[in-house]
C-alpha cells in the first residue's frame, strides 16, 4: 500500500504528537529508574511519522500477516516505540508505567512473545538487520506485498554482523527491505567517530550494493518524503540516513552523550517537561 | 545381547559393517523435508557439500540460502525467516554455528522461540585431522543449556535421518548434532525411534548401566559384548535425546544397576554425562563413570587413534566398567 499524502494539517497533528511522544519517553524513564534517553529522543519525529503515517498496519490486529513490519535494531530506544505504540493503540498509555519492572510486558530491552507487535526480540547489537532480512525474503518467498523496515544505530556498524547483513541484502537485491540508520553520532562511551569511526557511510553502502538517501531524522515532512522514494526503488535494498539530534528538544541532553544510557531524575525530568510543553520557550505552556 | 524388539542391524558386529556418515542421513532427510513442505528453507554457511545440503540445494534452489563465511547473519537470517512461518535449517560445523554465533541464536532464535533447526556437523573428535579447531567438543553444553531447545545426538545415519525429520515436526528451535566420518550401521528401517531412552544391549542382572550418544553407542555396544563374554552383564542405553530427558527411564536404568557409565564424544562436563549427572543426583545418587574427553582439546589424527589416545573406545569402556566394579 502506497503511503498517503500528506498534508499540511496532518503535519501539524504529527509534529505535536511526536512532542507528545518526547514528553511520555520523560514521564516513562523517571518512572522506570532507569534506560536510555537521548536514542529515544533523537528518534521521536521517526517513530511518530512510522506509526502514525508511514506503516501499513493495524494496532488491534498485531499479527495481521500482511502488515508492514517495523524491526528495531538497536532495542536499547524501545521507549520510543513503546511510546508510540501505546499512542497509537497498541497498549493502555497507563502500561508505560510498567517499563523495567517485574511483571510487565514492556521488557528493558523488547522481547518479542512479551508484547504483541514488537516483531522481533533486541538489544544485543548488529542482528536487526538479519532478522528484518530473513522477513523480508520470506515476504519473497510467499509473494507478500508487504514492506520490512528495520532500524539501526550507528554505533551497531561497528558489529561486523552489520556488514555481513548488508552484503546479503544486497546479492538478493531485497526491494522490499529498507533500513533507517540513526545517525546521531553517539555511542555509550563517547563520539562514533571517537570510538571507532564509521564515515563515509554513504560510500560503504554505495559500495555494498544499497541505494542510499539521507535525511533530516528530525523534520517529519522530509523523513517521509524520503522513505516513500526508498519503497520505490526497484532493484536495490535501500537505507535512509536519518540525521537525528540525541536528546532532540532537551536542551541539557541534546548532542551530549552522558544521556545515552541514563534516565532524568526528578528536577531533570520537571526541566525537560517544561522545555517540550513550551518547545523550549518559544510558547507558553497551558500547564505552568 | 541386542534387545531383540528395536529390530537392531544383526550384523553390527561383523567386521564388514555397513558404515555411514551421520550427516548423510541429514542430508537425505532434508530433500524428504523439501518434498513434503514448502515452508523448510534451509541456510549455509560456505558448508553445502561438507554439510550435505547440496542435494536440497540442487532440488530446491529458490529455498536454498548460501549465506557465505558468516554464521551469525545465518543464525539472524534463519530468525527473521522462522518468526515468517518458515522452517529454516541452518547448516555449518559445530565449531562456528552455534559456537562463533551462540549469542546470537540464543538472542533471535531462542529468546524469540523463533522456529529454527540448528544442524552442527563435525562434531567430536571424529573430525579427526582438521585438528582441535574444527573438533566441537563443547557444543552439548552449550547447547542444551537454552531454555525451550531440544537436543538431538542421533547413533548413526538412519538415527540421523529420523532425528531431522523430526525436528522439523517440533514446533521450535532444535539442535542436531552430525559427524563426520562413516561409522556403524546400528539400527534398521524396521527400528522404532523414539525420543525416550531405548535400551540397545540388554542382559541378565546387570551390574551397570551405559549411557551413551552419538556414533560411540557402537562402542559401548562392542564393550558390552566383550563384557558379557567375562561374565559381566551390563545394559546399554542409546540416549538419541539429550533435552528433553527422559527422567524417568534414566533414573529406573540407575535403580536397576545401581552403577551408571556415560559415553559421549564430547567433553565430560556439561554434555550426556552433566545431564545424567543432574537428572541422578536430584533424584537417586548414583556413583557414576564418565568417558569423554576430560578437561583438555585432542588433536589431529585417525579418528581410530584419537578415540584411542584419549580413551573413549571399547577397551575404554570396559575399562571403566571394570573399574565401577572394582574386578
Amino acid at each position: 500500500m502506497d503511503i498517503p499524502a500528506l498534508y499540511d494539517d496532518k503535519l501539524r497533528e504529527l509534529e505535536l504528537k511526536a512532542n507528545e511522544a518526547r514528553e511520555l519517553v520523560i514521564k516513562t524513564l523517571l518512572e522506570a529508574g532507569s534506560g536510555h534517553s537521548a536514542g529515544p529522543l533523537g528518534m521521536a519525529d521517526v517513530f511518530t511519522a512510522f506509526y502514525f503515517h508511514i506503516l501499513n498496519h493495524d494496532p488491534k490486529k498485531p499479527e495481521w500477516e500482511d502488515r508492514d513490519r517495523l524491526i528495531l535494531s538497536n532495542g536499547h530506544i524501545c521507549p520510543i516505540r513503546y511510546v508510540t505504540m501505546a499512542m497509537s493503540g497498541y497498549f493502555p498509555i497507563e502500561e508505560l508505567k510498567t517499563l523495567r519492572k517485574i511483571d510487565s510486558r514492556l521488557q528493558g530491552h523488547p522481547h518479542r512473545n512479551a508484547l504483541p507487535g514488537l516483531e522481533t526480540t533486541s538489544g544485543p547489537l548488529g542482528e536487526g538487520i538479519s532478522q528484518a532480512i530473513g522477513v523480508s525474503l520470506a515476504a519473497k518467498l510467499d509473494n507478500k506485498n508487504y514492506h520490512t523496515f528495520v532500524v539501526a544505530s550507528d554505533g551497531e556498524h561497528q558489529e561486523g554482523n552489520t556488514w555481513e547483513a548488508l552484503m546479503f541484502a544486497g546479492k538478493h537485491k531485497l526491494n522490499n527491505l529498507t533500513l533507517v540508520l540513526d545517525r546521531n553520532n553517539i555511542q555509550i562511551d563517547g563520539f562514533t567517530e571517537n570510538v571507532m569511526p564509521l564515515e563515509p557511510l554513504k560510500e560503504k553502502y554505495s559500495s555494498f550494493n544499497w541505494e542510499v538517501f539521507e535525511a533530516d531524522g528530525n523534520n517529519i515532512r522530509e523523513f517521509i518524503d524520503v522513505i516513500k522514494l526508498a519503497k520505490k526503488v526497484f532493484e536495490k535494498p535501500s537505507v535512509v540516513i536519518a540525521h537525528t539530534i540525541p536528546g532532540k528538544g532537551v536542551s541539557f541532553m541534546e548532542k551530549d552523550f552522558h544521556w545515552h544510557g541514563k534516565p532524568p531524575n526528578e528536577a531533570e525530568a520537571k526541566k525537560a517537561l517544561k522545555e517540550l510543553r513550551t518547545l523550549q520557550g518559544r510558547i507558553i505552556s497551558e500547564h505552568e | 545381547m541386542l534387545n531383540p524388539d528395536l529390530h537392531l542391524n544383526s550384523k553390527v558386529f561383523d567386521k564388514d559393517v555397513e558404515q555411514k556418515a551421520t550427516r548423510e542421513g541429514f542430508g537425505e532427510a532434508l530433500i524428504e523435508l523439501g518434498e513434503q513442505n514448502s515452508n523448510v528453507v534451509v541456510l549455509t554457511a560456505d558448508l553445502s557439500e561438507s554439510t550435505r545440503t547440496d542435494g536440497f540445494e540442487k532440488k530446491f534452489p529458490q529455498r536454498f540460502f548460501e549465506v557465505g563465511v558468516a554464521e551469525q547473519n545465518m543464525a539472524a537470517i534463519a530468525a527473521g525467516l522462522g518468526i515468517s512461518g518458515k522452517i529454516p535449517f541452518i547448516s555449518s560445523y559445530a565449531c562456528f554455528s552455534p559456537g562463533k554465533n551462540w549469542e546470537t541464536i540464543r538472542t533471535t532464535i531462542i529468546y524469540n522461540k523463533a522456529n529454527v533447526k540448528i544442524a552442527g556437523h563435525h562434531s567430536g573428535i571424529m573430525t579427526g585431522p582438521d585438528g582441535a579447531t574444527h573438533q566441537a567438543t563443547e557444543d552439548i553444553a552449550i547447547t542444551r543449556v537454552w531454555p525451550g531447545i531440544e537436543v538431538f545426538v542421533p547413533c548413526d545415519s538412519n538415527e540421523a535421518h529420523w532425528a531431522t525429520l523430526e525436528a522439523a515436526r517440533i514446533s521450535g528451535p532444535v539442535y542436531l548434532r552430525f559427524t563426520r566420518d562413516k561409522s556403524p550401521i546400528i539400527t534398521t528401517d524396521k527400528t522404532p525411534f523414539d525420543k525416550n531412552v531405548q535400551m540397545y544391549w540388554v542382559s541378565k542382572n546387570p551390574k551397570v548401566v551405559i549411557f551413551a550418544c552419538g556414533y560411540l553407542l557402537y562402542y559401548a555396544l562392542l564393550a558390552a559384548k566383550n563384557l558379557e563374554q567375562k561374565g559381566v552383564n551390563v545394559l546399554v542405553a542409546n540416549i538419541s535425546t539429550i533435552k528433553p530427558a527422559d527422567e524417568k527411564t534414566i533414573i529406573e536404568l540407575a535403580k536397576k544397576t545401581g552403577k551408571v557409565v556415560t559415553v559421549e564424544d564430547h567433553q565430560t562436563s556439561g554434555g550426556l554425562g552433566g545431564m545424567i549427572a543432574e537428572v541422578l543426583s536430584s533424584n537417586l545418587p548414583t556413583p557414576m563413570e564418565f568417558i569423554g574427553l576430560r578437561n583438555t582439546f585432542a588433536e589431529s589424527g585417525k579418528p581410530s587413534e584419537l578415540i584411542k589416545k584419549y580413551k573413549m573406545d571399547d577397551k575404554a569402556i570396559e575399562e571403566a566398567v571394570l573399574r565401577h566394579l572394582k574386578i
